[in-house]
């Protein structure tokens, strides 16, 4: 006599309790402190931004898995984590066309055509990202100088909406004249004109040192600026075991070493890695982009070379490319390798003989 | 020193609720119902019959098979059955099982006696009592040890290994053993030492159970080859290839026995039965079951007869509390759930679980986010994850390099998986489709062997019939042309006639020759493929008949 109450499902019968959408909201609350800090030195626009993109991930989310007649995911916060990964990697004064484009095309090309979560190639928010760039090129490097909310300069909601709705503020002069270049453009430019990097730095750009870097009172991305808050929600997420620190690490060690090596042999063209380190998207590239489990390889072995991978292709584009700022292209570059890396790493099986 | 294994995961241990309990004995149940097929090999046939009074220990069942062990009645009482019944078997399918009313008299056989002195005794006695008893792997893989306690010639057991990690969580069964009996475990160990024969002995103990490393500790001080070792608490450590690698910092090469690398592990608990076989005649008939679980009211650690049905221990334990969602047999990890409460305790069960909703996983499956868990919890060092998707698109050809054969379904990518994907149950799906495969093309190869072999045996009798009709022809011919000869001659005396008889003979000879030499010649060559067809055919007719039987 069975009891029809009772589950015959296979073992394991215990589990961890850990799941899909723990792993992503734990990422996204280690991005709060970094994206808390976008919003007080950008502004309201910045909160737009992220608002805007964010909306846009998870409505194409929705519609389209209701169209493909699957239950809707958003629940699993994938798409709220691309939605603001996405918004982290793009200027503060985005229009808010922009936003959407970047936010449908991540979910939609990025996720849902290779068959949503878990079947994508291409970090959905870098691979938006990348096709931004290649198509807006003069919006996405439009660098609004630090403006930190509630100081004497800061935009007002309104003016902000009207940024970012309209690309009008209610005061043009102002907007036009806060305008500059991030710490690596200044660097790429600059050198590209023969200077020598000391030159370069103490240019039109006056605002950069280490401190400010560090803590992200640099123009930039919203969610490039500070290397520290960046580094602390990666901190967590190490100690949460959500990720591993093979990625990071090598990562770092992959555009840093170069870096230093350069550096030491010739200061005068090549900035030193500490400037590597804090200016760009290293940090938010290291501990929240390549570290992307879906688009990352599967071993530990793999992770070590993939995480190299990013990190040198990151200094040699930096360094050499036409483009100031590596790390998006290399990581997309890398997760097209990822399936090869994977088949060449697999673990040595118990019992084999080497 | 103790090494360590390859991943491995840290599920709670929930050994509190009954590690504690001392071992109790259940009371008699009403009914027993013995499943004949309680090991890993060929099942029992029955040796009693319906209506047949039974002593304690006597066999009721056995095989001619050399993988097989006997069953015996647990208890003293009449067979009132021998007939299908509900087994703890995946499939839910029913077993051959004889049930037994007990007399309540727990009568032993008179044939049941100890061997006097069993450190003087000859190994092949040992091991034939060992057999005899019907014991296997306690662990769970219920193979007959017996076998294990045989060492293929020329080979040597150098240490003996003792397992005691008792890695599954909520299970204590072992480790009231150890606690309770370590005395009678370690005569049992040293038993099976002198029988190998090995000096070394390791007996492996996870260090949640203090007290159970204490009193093997303890018993185990006046023996030299004999050495207690805590490790960790780490899941799996008690699978047979991790405890080695723990151990002895050896792998064991894949496919290959313990035995080829000089190793040999048994269970705790079967050291301790085979103790109770060997000195005092006992067979297996009773194990101790751990009875556990938030669903159980009072957990406890049940000294069970082999037959009980499992809904007597819950009831002995208090019953269920509402909203039990898994009753399982065995641990969390490995064990299987059932619906049925009727099914019998069999040897291999340790323990029975009752898992209240909060214990379980009860999630949909999600799609795989490759985060790698799995990779770093397989202890034999595969990729799950991998094996899991090409299992679902079925991919069956490339699971040999995947080593999906070496996966031991300890369920550790499981208890780790974020996206609650049945890892194990696509291993299992996998294992068994590329064994219906290859039946079914060992089934295909002799269907085309048969095909072939009747081709050639026709083709070679419409030759022989070609050739019998040439020869008919000749010998007519020749008849009809003596026929002819010998009518002039009619007048001649009878005696040149016989000449002229063996002239036909000789002429049908000769002219049926050539078309003979020819048909032998054809069918020598046909007849060799044909033969080879035949034996081939016949082959594998065996295998798989052999291969069929072990299935069923």
């Amino acid at each position: 006599m069975s009891q029809t109450n009772l589950l015959t499902t296979t073992s394991p019968h215990v589990h961890d309790g850990d799941s899909v959408a723990n792993v992503m909201e734990a990422v996204i609350w280690a991005l709060m402190p970094a994206t808390a800090m976008a919003v007080m030195i950008f502004g309201w626009t910045a909160l737009l931004v992220i608002l805007i993109t964010t909306l846009s991930c998870l409505v194409t989310e929705h519609l389209f898995l209701k169209l493909r007649k699957r239950p809707s995911a958003v629940a699993d916060r994938s798409a709220a984590l691309t939605g603001l990964l996405l918004a982290l990697t793009l200027p503060p004064h985005s229009p808010w066309w922009m936003c959407v484009a970047g936010g449908v095309f991540a979910i939609l090309v990025g996720k849902q055509v290779y068959g949503g979560l878990g079947y994508n190639m291409f970090n959905p928010a870098l691979i938006a990202r990348v096709f931004l760039l290649i198509s807006f090129p003069a919006q996405m490097t439009a660098w609004p100088a630090v403006n930190p909310l509630f100081s004497e300069q800061a935009y007002s909601l309104g003016d902000s909406i009207a940024i970012i709705m309209t690309g009008q503020s209610s005061a043009p002069e102002l907007a036009d004249a806060v305008s500059t270049a991030t710490p690596l453009g200044q660097y790429r430019t600059e050198t590209g004109m023969g200077k020598t990097v000391q030159d370069a730095m103490g240019g039109k750009y006056t605002g950069y040192d280490e401190v400010r870097a560090a803590s992200g009172l640099i123009g930039g991305s919203l969610g490039e600026t500070s290397a520290l808050l960046l580094a602390a929600g990666g901190i967590y997420l190490l100690r949460k075991k959500v990720i591993t620190w093979h990625i990071p690490v090598t990562m770092f060690a992959g555009c840093l070493v170069p870096a230093t090596i350069f550096w030491t042999f010739d200061p005068a063209h090549y900035p030193d890695p500490v400037f590597h380190l804090l200016t760009g998207g290293l940090v938010i590239g290291a501990f929240y982009m390549a570290t992307d489990m879906v688009t990352s390889p599967i071993t530990v072995k793999g992770q070590i070379i993939f995480g190299l991978g990013c990190g040198l292709l990151t200094y040699l584009i930096r360094t050499w490319s036409g483009y100031p700022e590596g790390v998006s292209f290399a990581v997309v570059l890398m997760n097209a390798v990822v399936p090869l890396i994977d088949q060449y790493t697999r673990p040595r099986a118990y019992g084999q003989v080497a | 020193m103790l090494g360590s294994f390859h991943g491995g995961v840290h599920p709670h241990g929930n050994k509190g609720m009954a590690s504690h309990k001392a071992i109790e004995p259940l009371p008699m149940p009403q009914r027993l119902y013995v499943p004949l097929h309680q090991h890993a090999g060929q099942p029992c046939d029955p040796c009693v019959t319906v209506g047949q009074k039974v002593l304690k220990g006597e066999e009721i069942g056995r095989s001619d098979a050399w993988v097989s062990t006997p069953i015996h009645a647990p208890t003293s009482g009449t067979v009132v059955g021998i007939e299908e019944y509900p087994a703890g078997h995946p499939s839910g399918l029913t077993m051959l099982t004889v049930v037994i009313d007990p007399d309540g008299e727990d009568r032993w056989s008179d044939s049941i006696a100890g061997i006097a002195d069993p450190m003087n005794a000859e190994p092949a006695v040992i091991q034939e009592r060992i057999r005899w008893a019907g014991i296997v792997g306690l662990g769970g893989a219920v193979y007959p040890s017996f076998i294990k306690m045989t060492p293929p010639k020329g080979k040597k057991v150098e240490t003996l290994l003792i397992n005691g990690a008792e890695c599954e969580p909520y299970l204590t069964s072992d480790e009231r053993v150890m606690v309770e009996r370590a005395k009678e475990t370690i005569a049992g160990i040293e038993i099976m030492m002198h029988t190998l024969p090995t000096s070394k002995c390791v007996i492996g103990i996870e260090d949640n159970k203090p007290e159970a490393i204490k009193a093997m500790t303890e018993a185990a001080r006046s023996y030299n080859g004999i050495r207690v070792q805590p490790m960790p608490a780490m899941y799996p450590q008690g699978a047979r290839q991790q405890l080695v690698e723990a151990i002895t910092g050896k792998q064991v090469p894949s496919g290959a026995r313990l035995v080829d690398i000089g190793l040999l592990v048994h269970n705790v608990t079967t050291a301790y039965s085979i103790y109770e076989a060997v000195v005092h005649g006992k067979p297996l008939i009773t194990r101790v079951v751990t009875v556990s679980g938030r669903g159980i009211a009072k957990p406890a650690n049940l000294e069970t007869l082999l037959g009980t049905p499992i809904r007597n221990l819950i009831d002995h334990c208090g019953g269920m509390k509402p909203g039990v969602r898994k009753v399982i047999l065995g641990g969390p990890m490995m064990g299987l759930a059932v619906d049925n409460l009727d099914v019998p305790v069999v040897k291999g069960i340790a323990g029975v679980l009752a898992l209240l909703q909060n214990e379980i996983v009860d999630k949909p499956e999600q799609p795989c986010i490759r985060c790698g868990r799995c990779v770093q919890a397989c202890p034999m060092s595969l990729v799950p994850s991998e094996m899991a998707w090409r299992a679902k698109v079925n991919q069956l050809d490339v699971m040999p390099e995947l080593h999906l054969n070496d996966c031991i379904e300890c369920g550790s990518c499981g208890f780790v998986c974020p996206s609650n994907i049945p890892l194990v149950q696509y291993f299992r799906y996998a294992k068994l489709a590329i064994q219906a495969d290859r039946r079914a093309q060992k089934k295909l190869d002799m269907d085309k062997a048969r095909t072939k072999a009747k081709a050639a045996r026709v083709e070679q009798e419409k030759l022989e019939k070609e050739r019998q009709k040439e020869a008919m022809k000749a010998a007519m011919a020749a008849r009809k042309k003596a026929a002819a000869e010998a009518a002039p001659a009619e007048a001649a005396p009878a005696a040149p006639a016989a000449p002229a008889t063996e002239t036909v003979a000789a002429a049908v000879a000769t002219d049926a020759a050539p078309v003979a030499e020819g048909a032998a010649a054809l069918s020598d060559a046909e007849s060799k493929a044909a033969r080879a067809a035949r034996a081939a055919q016949a082959a594998r007719a065996a295998r798989a008949a052999k291969a069929a039987k072990e299935q069923a």
